[in-house]
């Protein structure tokens, strides 16, 4: 089975690039699985199950969505292998910039959109940093000039990625993406795996239910601006 | 020059030859003093855990900035010269084979026409992505009358392929020379200040109506910001194909447009339904049916009436400005 991790900024157009990329799958005949995390609440396991391909969806509800991925995705892995997909694709919504879904030996897309200013790939973290392919989308929106300056902004910061432009919506590009996703990593299990980059450490007074505001209150891992 | 050296020369004369190398590491937040002796010493210096800080390890950083070395140094490296394009005919919508194979030479135009549906867009994306025979359409790009290089694919340094789409937007926050200044650093183009001025004043002559240096990108008009484009792509790329997919003719003098591209010896394909551009071209390309259906050489009795449509143009251009300028028209 060959599993891909897929993350990125909300909204940036990972549902409708990982959409395009199973539509060219199905037309080669191949079963498909998706795992679908987020934080509150989602519809995209239904755009998924529309598509006839096989869902799974975890709410992370107060966790961190990524903590909440590391957890569970040896459990969803199994369960892809169990039910004889070929592919399985996760996507999770990069909320905090700091975590990353990414896996060593798996491949890892981060999708990034044209309209989310230059500067956005500097502030995000390993999700983008630490990729393989990066997926750029809604380049239908801005000129050519300026999909070459966000693009080099992109290789600034991932200049070992490949990085190309896909149209979530009219699927340009995607066939090409497809043929690099032929190309992702075939595992059984994700055991022995480690993540690409540790998730931020925090277990301070609030992680366990703190309300309270004052330095009183304050324990645990805790760090200071200065001020 | 093997970027390898750099790690290991004296840090503050690589950053003054190198100033990208600054602008690579604080793109991960890092402050960059050239205080240590070599690249090296100053990266071997970083506290670990203000990396993890950063969200980037050690030996991440030093890869990336390892890969970003290569990038740049082949970005100043003059890319291998294309003498020719050739399509390898695949088959249409319905199996049929296309049966050609169509060479193209530098400064040639060939224009793409056909009704909306037909493949047009899946034509340029073949040539865009190189197809070899797994595309929808089965067709074979051979560039020197050779399978290129899989490099040519997803390289962003040595694009083989500039493109303009129909929609030209902007939404970044920067005047008209900031937005090309910017453009020309992203590609490290040597002399960047005077192409950035040349951009302007061609962008100027093929607008109708002209725009200062100062103005928002995002307050262009259409025929402005089409203008500046193509000005930018004659100009800045060095890819030698360029694809033009139905961009609008409204506000642009398509005559000089084309004569700049073609100036700068590229490759054209243009998908177009214009007259004026069509017969400029060498020779068109009716799709059908996800097909090349049928190939058009430009005649010189097609040729002959190109005059008559430009007058034509030129006629209707005039009443324009005629009525931007508040006129009436009960003479024409
Ligand atoms: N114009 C344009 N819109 C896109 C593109 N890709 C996605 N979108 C739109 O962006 C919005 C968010 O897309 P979605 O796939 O749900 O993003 P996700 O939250 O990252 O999964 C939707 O309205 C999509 O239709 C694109 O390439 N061009
Ligand atoms: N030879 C072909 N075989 C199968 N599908 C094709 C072929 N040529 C084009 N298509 C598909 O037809 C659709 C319309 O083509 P497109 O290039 O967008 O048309 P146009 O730009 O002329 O409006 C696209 O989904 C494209 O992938
Ligand atoms: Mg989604
Ligand atoms: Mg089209
Ligand atoms: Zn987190
Ligand atoms: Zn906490």
């Amino acid at each position: 089975m060959r599993f891909l991790t897929v993350s990125g900024p909300p909204s940036s157009g990972k549902t409708s690039v990982i959409l395009r990329v199973i539509e060219a799958l199905q037309a080669r005949q191949k079963k498909i699985g998706v795992v679908k995390f987020d934080c509150l609440l989602t519809d995209d396991d239904k755009r998924y199950a529309d598509k006839g391909v096989l869902v799974k969806k975890g709410l992370s509800g107060a966790l961190c969505p990524d903590h909440y991925f590391v957890s569970n995705i040896e459990a969803c892995v199994a369960w892809g292998h169990e039910n004889g997909c070929e592919y399985l694709i996760s996507e999770s919504a990069g909320l905090c910039n700091r975590c990353s879904p990414h896996i060593n030996e798996i491949t890892a897309v981060c999708v990034i959109d044209n309209l989310s200013g230059i500067n956005t790939p500097r502030k995000i973290g390993p999700m983008l940093k630490s990729a393989d392919i990066v997926v750029i989308t809604k380049g239908d929106i801005v000129s050519q000039a300026e999909r070459e300056v966000f693009a080099s902004r992109v290789k600034q910061v991932n200049p070992g990625a490949i990085i190309m432009h896909v149209n979530g919506i009219t699927g340009q590009g995607a066939f090409e993406l497809t043929s690099l996703f032929e190309d992702a990593s075939d595992i059984e299990t994700l055991k022995g795996k480690t993540l690409r980059f540790s998730m931020p450490s925090a277990l301070c007074s609030y992680c366990l239910g703190e309300t309270r505001i004052g330095e009183e209150h304050q324990t645990g891992n805790i760090r200071k601006m200065d001020i | 020059m093997n970027h390898n050296d750099l790690f290991h020369r004296p840090f503050d004369s690589v950053l003054a030859e190198h100033p990208y190398i600054e602008d690579f590491l604080s793109s991960f937040g890092l402050e960059v003093e050239a205080e240590e002796d070599t690249l090296e010493q100053y990266l071997a210096g970083l506290n670990p855990d203000h990396l993890e800080d950063l969200g980037v390890s050690a030996t991440q950083l030093r890869s990336s900035l390892d890969e970003f070395l290569a990038g740049m140094l082949a970005i100043q490296h003059p890319l291998d010269k294309v003498e020719s394009l050739t399509i390898v005919g695949g088959h249409n919508k319905s199996g049929v084979a296309e049966n050609l194979e169509l060479t193209l030479k530098p400064g040639e135009v060939v224009c793409i026409v056909g009704p909306t549906g037909s493949g047009k867009s899946r034509l340029l994306a073949d040539i865009e992505w190189v197809a070899q025979g797994y595309t929808p359409t089965g067709r074979k790009i051979l560039i020197n009358d050779q399978v290129p290089d899989s490099k040519w694919r997803f390289s962003t340094e040595h694009k083989l392929v500039a493109q303009l789409s129909q929609n030209m937007n902007f939404v970044m926050d920067l005047s008209a020379e900031e937005f090309i200044r910017m453009h020309a650093e992203s590609r490290l183009i040597p002399d960047a200040e005077e192409k950035v001025r040349q951009i302007l004043v061609q962008a100027n002559e093929l607008a109708g109506e002209t725009f200062a240096p100062d103005t928002p990108v995002t307050s262009v008009s259409g025929g402005q910001s089409r203008a500046l484009m193509i000005a930018d792509m004659a100009i800045l790329s060095k890819s030698p194909i360029a694809l033009i997919d139905e961009i609008e003719n409204a506000g642009i003098d398509r005559k000089k447009a084309l004569e700049l591209l073609v100036r700068e010896e590229k490759i054209i394909l243009m998908a177009t339904h214009d007259p004026i551009l069509a017969l400029m071209g060498d020779r068109r390309l009716v799709i059908k049916n996800g097909g090349i259906a049928k190939i058009i050489e430009s005649s010189s009795e097609e040729r002959k009436n190109l005059q008559e449509l430009e007058e034509l143009d030129n006629k209707l251009l005039a009443l324009r400005n005629r009525i931007r300028s508040g006129e009436t028209l009960e003479i024409i």
